[in-house]
């Protein structure tokens, strides 16, 4: 009876759809790749590769209409986001072009518009039939300082016309000299003035400089996996936490230790918390934000971070959680409704360990905004091979996450490009 | 207790490089600076730039098939007395800063500097302290 009220609802779902959108109609026809492009997945999900590389990509949207709009990190033929288009129905796309001449992270689509943001700005573009209109560009955040590290401009939009944008340290913990050994912590760290945060934007006024936003959340080193959770009518975000702490402090912390230092965060971004960085770091052992040995910490004194604000759930070290998307739609079983996806792109800083991360986690939520269970392996095997020493040994790195009307799941990755479009038959 | 684990780390060191120097029979000059180097590179390098010496993309820079490694030996050993920033290499960017790494000694950075040319497939000259020496003075 459930299955029947559930199919008619989905039907009527679909039938509500504008006449040219055949969608849908064709979903029901698709068939995942035999291998699904690579990837392991849960009983009863597949994968079909949307395409096998579009250049060293980053985020991905997905437009009603079913069209793929993914971020690149370096210019394809002078473009900065490749397009794909499945003009057939079959999952794959048959049409790649490019749009708009920068690179970057961020894109969203909502308001009407598809929003981008390269390392120094984000711009927006008006859609028309469900298509941006790349001669109509419009700037809305502009003028920002470019710098190397965590420069990167995760967005989101919320549902009440703010645009957020995320602004991580450029450095590891606030050291006088970055990631130098023997070099103290800064106090005040200077860096939380303008960066080490996220801010809040009017996502519909053009041309504002850094200064017309407002600082939504500080105290993070960088954010790159954020999304507005419409349920909660809350903004979430994945903490990169920091590294390196066994090369700057060898007499506190050994190689193994380092490598499972500190945690990756899932944070709950309420307006106006803190979450101590560069003054704490998580560790998931201890449950408890430690003092960062830059500022005196050894270890296990709390000092200041003990009224810091804490993560909804702590990962194991260095995974760098690259995308965060919370499941809206009814493709998939139940479970998984209004839970969060998250790209785990794989660690680095583990090294001479072997590294972690590589795959797609998923977390089940309960109503309370709060993860109600522990984190599953949605999909995995991008790296391909059983173990990676370095992460130039990873074939492919998940980075971005969209979800499409009919509530399939996009995964980018970072190495070449490659598109899956992950279904549950 | 620290002491003790500090005591035996550095025994380890010790002893690893006094076996090092033992397997070699007839130790070349660049052959020895190399072991020496490699943990050297293992201490301060290796966790950004990997072991296989091939980096991060997008955040470390690779130390193969790059010519800040197998060319001009007085910009490679600038690197690592003022770090390097910013900087693209074989058209790609790489967002994380290197710091500076003066607190190495000559000999140590010789030595380093020496085992990465001779690594990872790359095969470029040895480099002497003593140019480490003279780039040092200049700055």
């Amino acid at each position: 009876m459930r299955h029947l009220i559930l199919s008619v609802s989905l039907a009527t779902l679909f039938m509500s759809f504008k006449p040219i959108d055949k969608t849908p109609n064709k979903a029901q026809k698709l068939k995942a790749d035999a291998d699904n492009g690579g990837i392991t997945l849960p009983k009863g999900f597949g994968a079909i590769v949307v395409s096998e590389g579009v250049g060293k990509a980053r985020h991905i949207a997905v437009s009603e209409k079913g069209d793929i709009y993914v971020r690149l990190s370096k210019l394809k033929d002078g473009k900065g986001t490749i397009i794909l288009k499945d003009t057939n129905g079959d999952g794959k796309a048959d049409e790649s072009k490019g749009f708009g001449n920068f690179v970057g992270t961020g894109i969203a689509i909502g308001n009407g518009y598809l929003y981008a943001s390269s390392d120094s700005s984000v711009s927006r573009y008006p859609m028309r039939n469900g298509i941006p209109d790349e001669s109509k560009p419009e700037t809305i955040v502009t003028g920002l300082e470019l710098y190397g590290e965590h420069g990167t401009k995760s967005l989101a939009l919320d549902d009440k016309g703010h645009l957020y944008v995320t602004f991580g340290a450029p450095s590891n913990a606030c050291q006088e000299k970055n990631r130098t050994k023997g070099s103290k912590g800064m106090m005040p760290c200077p860096i939380l003035d303008w960066h080490g945060g996220v801010w809040q934007f009017d996502a519909n006024k053009k041309n504002q400089k850094h200064a017309d936003g407002f600082r939504y959340i500080t105290g993070i080193r960088n954010i790159v996996g954020l999304a507005w959770n419409k349920e909660q009518g809350e903004l979430y975000g994945m903490q990169h936490g920091r590294d390196q702490l066994t090369t700057l402090y060898p007499e506190m912390y050994n190689a193994e230790q380092s490598a499972e230092l500190p945690s990756e965060e899932f944070l709950l971004l309420k307006k106006g918390s803190d979450f101590g960085w560069p003054y704490c770091y998580h560790d998931r052992f201890q449950n408890k934000k430690i003092l960062n040995p830059e500022y005196g910490g050894d270890t296990k004194t709390q000092g200041i971070c003990e009224g810091k604000d804490k993560p909804i759930m702590a990962f194991p070290a260095h995974w760098a959680p690259n995308a965060l998307m919370f499941y809206t739609g009814n493709q998939f079983p139940a479970k998984y409704k209004n839970g969060a996806f998250i790209c785990f792109h794989g660690s680095w800083n583990r090294a001479p360990l072997k590294q972690g991360g590589y795959f797609v986690a998923f977390v089940p939520f309960g109503k309370d905004g709060k993860p109600s269970g522990d984190y599953e392996v949605f999909a995995e095997g991008f790296a391909g091979g059983s173990e990676i020493k370095q992460p130039n040994d990873a074939k492919a790195r998940p980075m971005g996450l969209a979800q499409s009307a009919d509530g399939s799941i996009y995964i980018t990755d970072s190495v070449k490009g490659k598109v899956w479009r992950v279904i549950y038959q | 207790m620290k002491y003790i684990i500090t005591l035996s780390l550095l025994t380890l060191f010790l002893s690893s490089a006094v076996m090092q120097k033992n397997t070699v029979s007839k130790p070349e000059f660049a052959n020895f600076q190399a072991d020496s180097g490699k943990i050297i590179y293992e201490t301060y390098c290796l966790p950004c730039h990997q072991e296989d010496g091939t980096g991060v993309p997008n955040m470390n820079p690779p130390l193969v098939n790059t010519d800040w490694v197998l060319g001009d030996s007085l910009r490679l050993i600038n690197v690592i007395l003022k770090g390097l920033k910013d900087t693209e290499i074989n058209g790609d960017s790489f967002s994380n800063e290197m710091p500076s790494h003066d607190f190495l000694t000559d000999n140590q950075i010789a030595d380093v500097l020496t085992y990465v040319r001779k690594s990872f497939g790359n095969k470029a000259g040895a480099i002497s302290p003593e140019d480490v020496k003279k780039q040092r003075a200049k700055k």
